[in-house]
């Protein structure tokens, strides 16, 4: 009976829209939760790490001491002192790379863009870029000591250090230069060699003004990545706990390295010395983070 | 692309006189540069500057790749010398003492072993919830919102590992512990949920390390996902949405398949940046002169740990030796995976 009446109400042509059947529907809100989901298990680690970080260091750095002096001549349980030596080894070390690493790789990148083309060399310095970007910190430090400690017989310094970095910065400087040169239009190019100008003022004058918002953006990324290194410093440099203005001789601190000492030191001046020189490092990342900000808003082209 | 503007440009107007005589198809090859005859050092348009600016550049180049081959050649070298003084098997030993030069004997099986582990359990943590955040910001955020979400997934990135390693040793770990004992008591019948070597009060595990590397790679492997899910073909999608499909369907029938090689690549990349992690696996790991049991519970070091750990500590070259030899098979070990990564992308023409 019941069978026949369902018969009688039923169409002779399927539909042409069917609803949603409710196993679709129900892996659909499945999917939509996981996916939310794993963006949120995401941020959990980075509020916690900040937040630990903020609410250690954060009575630490705010004595006016902790910029103006070093920890020179202080016993490991003595409190008081301060970390100027350290921001002072950070920054020069960062720097230093810095310009030796921001010419190889820009020229790299007007290699690869400009001249390269699709010959073997540019395909070969695209895969070591590729190769670079994924050698481990401490295997850059090891060659560095290798090369510059063994082979030259030098000492540990805070160049030495700079050298490690320059290996892990110029891949970075190497992508996002050769991304923004890629993206200026080849009618710029095109419209210099018109005017008879030589191939090379177009990308001095033309091509590299152009992008240059985009390259200094990522320099300033970039420099704010290897200044939290701290495989190379451990390996390159020994750490002082007083000031020194020389790069090229004795040991020098940097906040990684600092750090890295002061974990050894039990007392609770060396748990402040610790997490109030992970905030100030935080707080010099970000503000070459911010720097980057600025810059790309500041020199980004004017296309009115 | 700039192949074309140079080819079309008229010859002689601004074109350096260095090419001249290469046909005009393909005047940015590596060609020889040709002898320069007299008349042609005559000509008025040789420019010194073209010249020196494109060897700057090429030399560049070149330097990069001679650099990777200093770096396994450097290593190279100074592992010699010192692995003739190895007493025991360099590839097969689980010892590693090398403070009396006369005797040394050491063998990385332990290091490869923890090392390989530890990246293995993070991967697959990552792995998933990398692939759900490079969903949600691809797909499902909404379009302002996207951006400003990827540059906050991105900040993982921008934290400094050392900070990661105290995180993870200091206030994650104590976390752990509880999760740590229910998993040894309950399935530690699996050897890898067995007790381990060291103690899991002090959360120096591999278990604890693993979770701090996990959150460390994550941002690697969203972002290479995110871009090349991004270059789903629109018009994939449309015919998906037209057909009917649920969100979801859409994902599962058009960006998972399109992005897997993106996706499998990316994590690749997340695994050599795990292999190679340093400072954070040193503040957390605990030592332990015990083998590795296969636990995930075990402490030990890796690699880069060990290294590390002895880095302040190099004086005698010999020694110094050993601990470069590591560093050598780390290297090789990240170039193979990073390669690999590489290589699976190649053949993806359309995420170019």
């Amino acid at each position: 009976m019941t069978t026949e009446t369902a018969d009688l109400n039923r169409l002779a042509t399927p539909p042409t829209f069917q609803s949603v059947s409710g196993a679709r529907k129900f892996k659909n809100g499945l999917a939509t939760a996981l996916v939310y989901l794993a963006f949120a298990v995401a941020i959990v680690p980075l509020v916690w790490v900040l937040w630990t970080v903020v609410q250690r260091g954060l009575p630490v750095v705010l004595d006016a001491d902790w910029w103006q002096k070093s920890l020179s001549g202080l016993l490991s349980r003595q409190q008081g002192g301060g970390v100027y030596h350290a921001i002072y080894g950070t920054l020069v070390q960062g720097l230093v790379c810095g310009l030796i690493s921001v010419p190889i790789g820009l020229f790299v990148a007007i290699y690869l863009v400009e001249y390269g083309g699709r010959s073997r060399l540019s395909k070969a310095t695209t895969f070591m870029v590729d190769i670079l970007t994924g050698v481990p910190s401490i295997v850059a430090a090891l060659f560095v000591y290798t090369l510059w400690i063994t082979t030259f017989g030098l000492g540990r310094s805070g160049f030495a250090v700079s050298l490690a970095l320059v290996l892990l910065m110029v891949p970075v400087i190497v992508r996002t230069t050769e991304e923004m040169l890629k993206i200026v239009p080849d009618e710029l190019r095109e419209a210099s060699y018109a005017l008879g100008i030589p191939k090379w003022k177009t990308i001095v004058k033309i091509v590299i003004p152009t992008a240059l918002s985009g390259i200094l953006t990522g320099v300033m990324l970039a420099l704010a990545r290897v200044m939290g290194e701290t495989a190379p410093v451990l390996v390159l440099a020994a750490y002082a706990p007083f000031i020194n203005y020389n790069l090229f001789d004795g040991p020098m601190a940097s906040l990684p390295l600092l750090m890295a000492t002061e974990r050894n030191n039990p007392t609770q001046a060396g748990f402040d010395r610790i997490w109030g020189a992970a905030i100030t490092l935080v707080l010099i990342i970000t503000l070459f983070n911010l720097l980057a900000t600025v810059i790309s808003r500041w020199l980004a082209p004017k296309t009115k | 692309m700039n192949d074309r503007s140079v080819a079309q440009r008229p010859a002689g107007t601004g074109d350096p006189g260095a090419r001249r005589g290469v046909p005009a198809a393909r005047p940015d090859s590596e060609a020889p540069i040709p002898p320069t005859t007299e008349a042609e050092q005559n000509a008025p348009h040789v420019r010194p500057g073209d010249r020196i600016f494109r060897g700057l550049a090429t030399g560049s180049g070149i330097f990069i790749v001679v650099l990777i081959g200093a770096i396994g050649l450097f290593l190279l070298l100074q592992a010699i010398p010192s692995l003739a003084l190895d007493q025991v098997s360099f590839l097969t030993s689980r010892e590693w003492s090398t403070g009396d030069v006369n005797n040394m004997r050491y063998g990385i099986l332990d290091l490869l072993l923890v090392t390989v582990v530890s990246s293995a359990f993070a991967l697959v943590i990552a792995m998933p919830i990398a692939l759900g955040i490079a969903l949600f910001l691809t797909q499902y955020a909404p379009r302002r919102l996207a951006r400003p979400f990827a540059y906050v997934i991105d900040l993982l990135s921008a934290v400094p590992s050392i900070i990661y390693g105290l995180w993870g040793l200091l206030v994650l770990a104590p976390v752990l512990t509880p999760i740590g004992e229910w998993l040894t008591g309950a399935l530690g019948f699996i050897p890898l949920f067995a007790e381990g070597n060291v103690s899991i009060e002090l959360g120096g595990t591999i278990f604890t390390a693993g979770i701090v590397l996990a959150v460390m790679i994550l941002p690697i492997i969203t972002a290479v996902s995110r871009e090349v899910f991004d270059r789903t073909p629109a018009t994939h999608v449309e015919g998906a949405i037209a057909l009917g499909a649920t969100k979801w369907e859409v994902v599962r029938t058009t960006v998972l398949p399109f992005g897997k090689a993106g996706y499998v690549s990316a994590s690749m990349l997340g695994l050599g940046r795990a292999l190679g992690e340093t400072i954070a696996l040193m503040i957390i790991l605990s030592a332990t002169n015990a083998a590795f049991g296969w636990s995930l519970f075990d402490g030990g070091a890796t690699f880069a740990s060990k290294i590390a750990l002895a880095a302040p500590e190099f004086n005698d070259p010999r020694s110094a030796g050993a601990y470069i030899a590591a560093g050598l098979v780390l290297f090789v070990l990240t170039f193979v995976v990073n390669a690999i990564a590489r290589a699976i992308v190649a053949g993806h023409k359309e995420y170019e």
